[in-house]
């Protein structure tokens, strides 16, 4: 099947039973996409399909069959980091940085969520169509990243960092 | 274990016999304590753009050619014996490659137990898959190779295995009937009773008599425990792992494989959390047991479940506390004593008694531990071992106290402090308590908590405060050398196999050794985790930054006489000897003729090498030895209880630390902060469920064992008084594990301040205050 | 995982005929079915992804609306429709899971999503639902999570789903397709209690697929909300979930009220003796609670979850109390 890595179309054959994220880590050498739990309850696996963040172990990679993949691999621009990625060096926003990948792809996946106004469990008002990416906001949104060294308030000072004033703009 | 005790005594012995160094008395205090360099700075992570690209590279995700996975097989009974396995169907999956069970298994001897000698990493000492005994519930029975994790993984479910159960021990309640005393634990002993503790408590005016239950807890690091391995073709084995304890595993694998350490490299450059639960478990064994069964190069990284099957967490424990008080708040008595589940093959004894042995002046103490022989994984060290859960009950007990007398749970603590250490007499080497208390209270406005319990509510919500110590010992460990090569460009590398598992090992140990080589960051490497090269210590009680300090000081004081051997007759420095030149400026000056001085490449270059390098030994922690030593802080938090449903949120939190001077205050305040985040889930959160009926852990998934997410963490305060120990290196205490410490007793104090209700029974679920 | 062969369907008519083989499972977006197939829980021979099918959400004149059955949890949420009529159903769907698993859920995978019960999901351990008749090593096991309404001696067990709770309250109404034929089924009338087969969780049929949720056009469901209870405070299932629909006339009575709880039973449960008990009657506290008393009062608790009892009777007052204050 075809499938769209980072920008870069590759033809892969599969066990339908091989997760998107072995297709990654297994199949195509890209260890950036983290394994934590393998059953959907951490995010260290998370990755952007079509720019909707997505948990890989739990996709089988059959099922994105001709979709387009970006994982953290892809996010610097020819070896400038991507501002996030420096946000998260700068407001120490990881420890070990097993989770680090997934955090950063899922806060680029909610950037575009609040971006288009999805609200949140935490949205004081539903009808709302623009929603202020606030703390609460970011943190009730990360929640399905686990973090277990306890970076948590760096991550979301990172994303606040980047997404707010992405917002102001 | 009499080993322990033996094996340090000896290595104390062996200590005595050397020169007094420079953290104990008499000794020339280390000159970077008081100077501000690189050290104190907030250099950001020098691994931070390889993590955030995830160019990190961790155990699971080393290439080896030809390689195959494993899956593992595990037990569902706790005791007894394999009746029936079948593996034909197991066999028969296309692409197995290797189905190994107690029957094909290479012989290995048991793993030697960790602290049974100073360089072993066991966690237990079960022998590995040698014969048909099932001793715990998930214990693994058969490990399958395949060429994928598919095929590895289906395989193995189609293992069919019978057992002959035996009686086994799994109920905590019924096993505290047979409770003992441990030999030692840590090397300390079990009991400590000064005074008659129960006489002065019955007699005392003010008395505090609780009982306090903590379950179990998984450290529940992100990466799953991992290896990759192989065997070379000369017999020599490589182990990629995730691990905090390189050198200790090398050692205990050489034993149960009969190799020589040096035919044993292990590397872990990275891991991805550890906190006590990375360390040689069977895992690691069972893959480099079947790679060599199938020659080829083996993946182990295991499920989830697995690693809740195969590796420990911290045990339960049922603590008491009693106070007595007089009047005045000052203690006659106190109690604090215990039993913590164990097992027969590990020593884990949970050494929740160890704060009340250091933290409070009391006429008399009663402080003793007992432990519980269970049939379960060996449970083993996790953040704060001991003193996490320890400090939930004491805390909890001590601001009962306070609330029972009328008294500001600060100011009790006031009247309580000791001037020297309450149980072993010795100086304190530094203790600042008071002053973080005073700076935290401060800083956290205590001055406005109501002391009457329910008393602040906004809507739904009752808010309280609540107040604990945190403390945490000092703990250097020996047997670590450090190499310095210092290069004809000015670059210094520095190399010991030591640990990075988010502590910002690299980045402080670089900042360290440019202010001790006196060359600026940019031109200092360190080099960890491989067992090329030089011996590092254990990454664990928060002990690896002043271990690694300590040896690379003491290989650049033998790095100096060494350089001033080099300069010739021409040299600025020459005829001068090591005590006469301080590093500074990229080279070596005279301490105080500013005109002799020479750089480190000018030396190298005259003397045509290209490189120099010096190796050395860190001194025996003898520190430890003569003073009372260690970290301390205040806890501070506001919960906000929900009145309806009970529900529990942390909305302020403000750590203040006293724990030495602070290295980096960067990656020294994550540090504090995830310790405190560990901390709200063992308040609110955290419980492994181990069934009684069974001995099974039930919760063995992400899902259902809570570690907190985002949501349920607040922005967190930390400050520190960064007051240096002067009988440390550096001044530095490790800071690893102080955080987590006390958490969960001002979690509990504010919830009590909150809502009235005392919870003395970890995690506070919202069903405990409906 | 159990080796199944995969076939992606881009109607209903090419994935029922799929799906009506013996051995085949629909598939969604995986986030349960793909978890339980790693667990060996499920072990279909044959996946039909019917993910490329309807993900229409259609606003009819009627003022129904439409939800194909394939649409992402995170795109029903998001729906403007959805949002100003149906609040409720928004907020149960953001209460659940995490973002990325809404991205990948669909409507009808999270229909079907079976319960998180430990000793379902161990298999070392008994369940009914797995073995049928093995017994069930949860009644007198950890149960803090499990049934207090409806459960049997054969299986405790709770529907995980938060979006269900909503879909019950509003009167949903699904639709079903197979090879047979069309045809809908009330959503409170989908899912089964226990009983003495737990293993057998809905009344589908061999092989139907569901095709679309329809929400009848329930002009007061403007005022409604969601509120779940749970340990985290995101990212964790339900102890308690209370999903609310209220009309309150000027008069201070109660015109008409939908109730359905989660984390309490086998199926979403809709809360009728509680609706019954609240219709014409004054939007009072006080007759909340005896609502709230006459949905629990065959309330059973097990070893550990009794507080799940009272913590529903006081969930469900004070959502409705919100929702009266609203409406006032």
């Amino acid at each position: 099947m075809l499938i769209t890595i980072n920008g870069q179309g590759m033809e892969v054959a599969l066990d339908p039973r091989t997760s998107l994220l072995d297709l990654l880590r297994e199949h195509l050498e890209l260890h950036g996409t983290k394994k934590g739990c393998d059953q959907g309850a951490c995010g260290a696996c998370t990755v952007l399909a079509d720019g909707e963040r997505i948990l890989s172990c739990l996709a089988l990679a059959v099922q994105y069959e001709g979709r387009s993949i970006s994982t953290v691999e892809g996010l610097a621009d020819d070896g400038r980091l991507h501002p996030l990625q420096q946000a998260f060096i700068d407001h120490d926003g990881f420890q070990c940085g097993y989770c680090t990948p997934g955090q950063i792809c899922s806060a680029i996946g909610m950037a575009a969520e609040i971006g288009r106004g999805v609200p949140s469990a935490v949205t004081a008002d539903l009808a709302a169509t623009t929603i202020p990416p606030t703390r609460d906001e970011l943190r009730e949104r990360m929640s399905g990243n686990l973090c277990r060294c306890g970076a948590h308030n760096g991550i979301i000072d990172a994303i606040t960092e980047i997404y707010s004033a992405e917002a102001a703009e | 274990m009499t080993t322990i005790r033996d094996a340090a005594q000896k290595l104390m012995q062996t200590a005595i016999g050397l020169a007094p160094e420079r953290w104990l008395p008499g000794g020339t205090p280390d000159p970077l304590i008081g100077r501000h360099g690189a050290i104190g700075s907030s250099v950001p992570r020098i691994d931070g753009p390889r993590k955030v690209k995830g160019e990190a590279r961790f155990a699971a995700e080393v290439p080896a050619g030809n390689m195959v996975y494993a899956a593992l097989v595990y037990s569902t009974i706790a005791r007894g014996r394999i009746a029936t396995l079948d593996t034909d169907a197991t066999q028969a999956v296309p692409g197995v490659v290797l189905v190994m069970t107690y029957r094909n298994a290479p012989r290995m001897a048991p793993p030697a137990l960790f602290m049974s000698d100073p360089r072993a990493a066991g966690a237990s000492s079960l022998p590995v898959m040698q014969d048909d005994t099932i001793h715990w519930n998930g214990e693994p029975i058969a490990v399958i190779l395949a060429e994928t994790q598919e095929q590895a993984d289906h395989a193995a479910t189609l293992v069919r295995v019978t057992y002959t159960k035996e009686t086994a021990s799994t109920s905590f309640d019924a096993a505290t009937a047979q409770a003992h005393r441990p030999d030692s634990v840590l090397g300390e002993p079990a009991v400590i009773e000064i005074g008659n503790a129960e006489a002065a408590l019955a007699e005392a005016a003010h008395q505090i008599d609780r009982t306090y239950h903590t379950p179990r807890h998984s450290h529940a690091a992100i990466e799953p425990h991992a290896a990759t391995v192989w065997w070379e073709a000369d017999g020599r084995l490589v182990v990629h792992d995730a691990t905090q304890m390189l050198n200790g595993t090398r050692w205990t694998l050489a034993g149960i494989f009969g190799l020589k350490e040096e035919q044993i490299r292990i590397l872990s450059p990275f891991v991805g959390g550890g906190f006590g639960g990375k360390t040689l478990w069977n895992h690691q064994i069972l893959a480099i047991a079947a790679s060599r069964l199938s020659g080829r190069p083996v993946r182990v990284s295991l499920s989830r479940e697995g690693v809740f099957r195969v590796s420990g967490g911290r045990t339960t424990t049922r603590q008491r506390v009693a106070l007595g008080a007089r009047a005045d708040g000052t203690l006659s008595a106190l109690i604090h004593t215990g039993i913590a589940a164990m097992t027969a093959y590990n020593n884990c004894p949970e050494q929740f008694s160890f704060p009340a042995r250091h933290l409070y002046a009391a006429d008399s103490f009663k402080l003793e531990q007992k432990v519980a022989d269970l049939d379960m994984v060996a449970n083993t060290f996790m953040r704060a071992p001991g003193e996490s859960i320890g400090t939930f009950a004491l805390e909890s007990a001590i601001d009962e106290l306070a609330d029972s007398m009328g008294l500001d749970p600060i100011e009790l603590r006031r009247r309580i402090e000791p001037v020297k250490d309450p149980t072993s007499g010795h100086a304190f080497s530094a203790r600042h308590l008071l002053d973080a208390y005073a700076r935290g209270a401060e800083r956290f406005g205590w001055s406005a908590r109501n002391p009457t319990p329910r008393a602040r509510r906004e809507g739904e919500w009752l808010i309280g405060m609540g107040v604990a110590t945190a403390t945490y010992p000092y703990y250097r460990m020996p047997g670590g050398a450090a190499r310095i090569t210092l290069t004809r460009e000015g670059q210094a590398r520095v190399a010991m196999a030591s640990h990075e598992m988010g502590m910002g090992t690299a980045t402080v140990q670089v900042q360290a050794a440019a202010d001790r080589l006196g060359l600026p960051i940019a031109h200092v490497t360190f080099a960890y985790g491989d067992t090329a090269l030089p011996p590092g210590t254990i990454a664990g009680g928060s002990s690896q930054t002043a271990s690694i300090a300590a040896a690379v000081t003491a290989a650049s004081e033998k790095l100096v006489p060494a350089l001033l051997k080099l300069v010739g007759n021409d040299s600025p420095l020459a005829g001068l000897r090591a005590g006469d030149v301080e590093a500074r400026d990229g080279g070596l000056g005279h301490r105080s003729l500013p005109e002799r001085f020479e750089s480190y490449a000018s030396i190298l270059s005259r003397a045509n090498r290209d490189e120099i390098s010096a190796e050395a030994e860190a001194p025996m922690p003898l520190e430890v030895q003569k003073y009372a030593m260690h970290s301390y802080g205040a806890q501070f938090c506001e919960v906000r209880v929900n009145a309806v449903t009970g529900e529990t949120r942390i909305s302020r939190f403000l750590g203040s630390f006293d724990a030495g001077r602070v290295l980096n205050p960067r990656t020294a305040a994550s540090q504090f902060r995830g310790g405190i985040i560990m901390g709200l889930g063992l308040a609110l959160t955290e419980e492994t469920l181990f069934d009684a009926r069974t001995g099974r852990i039930m919760n063995p998934s992400l899902a259902d064992y809570h570690v907190p997410v985002h949501l349920d963490v607040p922005q967190i305060d930390v400050i520190w008084t960064d007051s240096p120990d002067p009988h440390a290196p550096l001044g530095a205490h490790g800071i690893g594990e102080i955080g987590i410490t006390g958490v969960g007793a001002a979690v509990a104090n504010a919830v009590y301040n909150a809502t009235g209700r005392r919870i003395r029974d970890l995690p506070i679920t919202l069903d405990k205050l409906l | 995982m159990t080796p199944f062969s995969y076939a992606r369907a881009g109607d209903a008519a090419t994935a029922t005929g799929l799906g009506m083989a013996e051995g085949a499972k629909y598939l969604g977006g995986g986030t349960n079915l793909v978890d339980l197939m790693r667990e060996t829980i499920e072990r279909p021979d044959r996946l039909v992804d019917v993910t490329g099918l309807s993900r229409m959400i259609a606003e009819r004149d009627d003022g129904s609306l439409m939800i194909g059955a394939a649409v992402r949890n995170t795109a029903v949420a998001e729906h403007q429709a959805v949002r100003e009529r149906y609040p409720v159903l928004a907020r149960a769907i953001l209460s659940g899971a995490s973002g990325q698993i809404r991205n990948m859920a669909t409507v009808g995978g999270n229909i079907l999503q079976r319960t998180r019960c430990a000793y379902f999901y161990d298999d070392a351990a008994r369940c009914n639902k797995r073995v049928p008749g093995a017994g069930c090593d949860a009644i007198d096991g950890f149960n803090r999570t499990h049934a207090i309404l409806g459960a049997s001696p054969a299986c405790v067990a709770t529907h995980p789903s938060d979006m269900c709770v909503a879909l019950a309250a509003l009167g949903a109404v699904v639709h079903l397709e197979n090879t047979a034929g069309a045809r809908t089924l009330p959503l409170v009338d989908l899912h089964r209690l226990p009983m003495g087969r737990p293993e057998v969780e809905t009344l589908l049929e061999p092989g139907e697929l569901i095709t679309a949720i329809e929400l009848p056009p329930l002009p007061w469901a403007v005022r409604s909300t969601y509120r779940k209870v749970r340990d985290r405070a995101s990212y964790a299932f339900a102890l308690v979930s209370v999903a609310a629909v209220l009309d309150r006339s000027g008069d201070g009575m109660v015109r008409d009220v939908r109730l359905a709880l989660g984390g309490v039973a086998h199926k979403p449960w809709r809360a009728f003796a509680a609706e019954a008990a609240l219709r014409g009657r004054p939007a009072s506290e006080a007759c909340f609670r005896a609502a709230a008393e006459a949905e629990l009062a065959d309330a059973a608790p097990l070893r550990d979850n009794g507080f799940k009892i009272e913590l529903a009777r006081r969930t469900i007052v004070a959502v409705l109390n919100e929702l009266a204050g609203e409406t006032a």
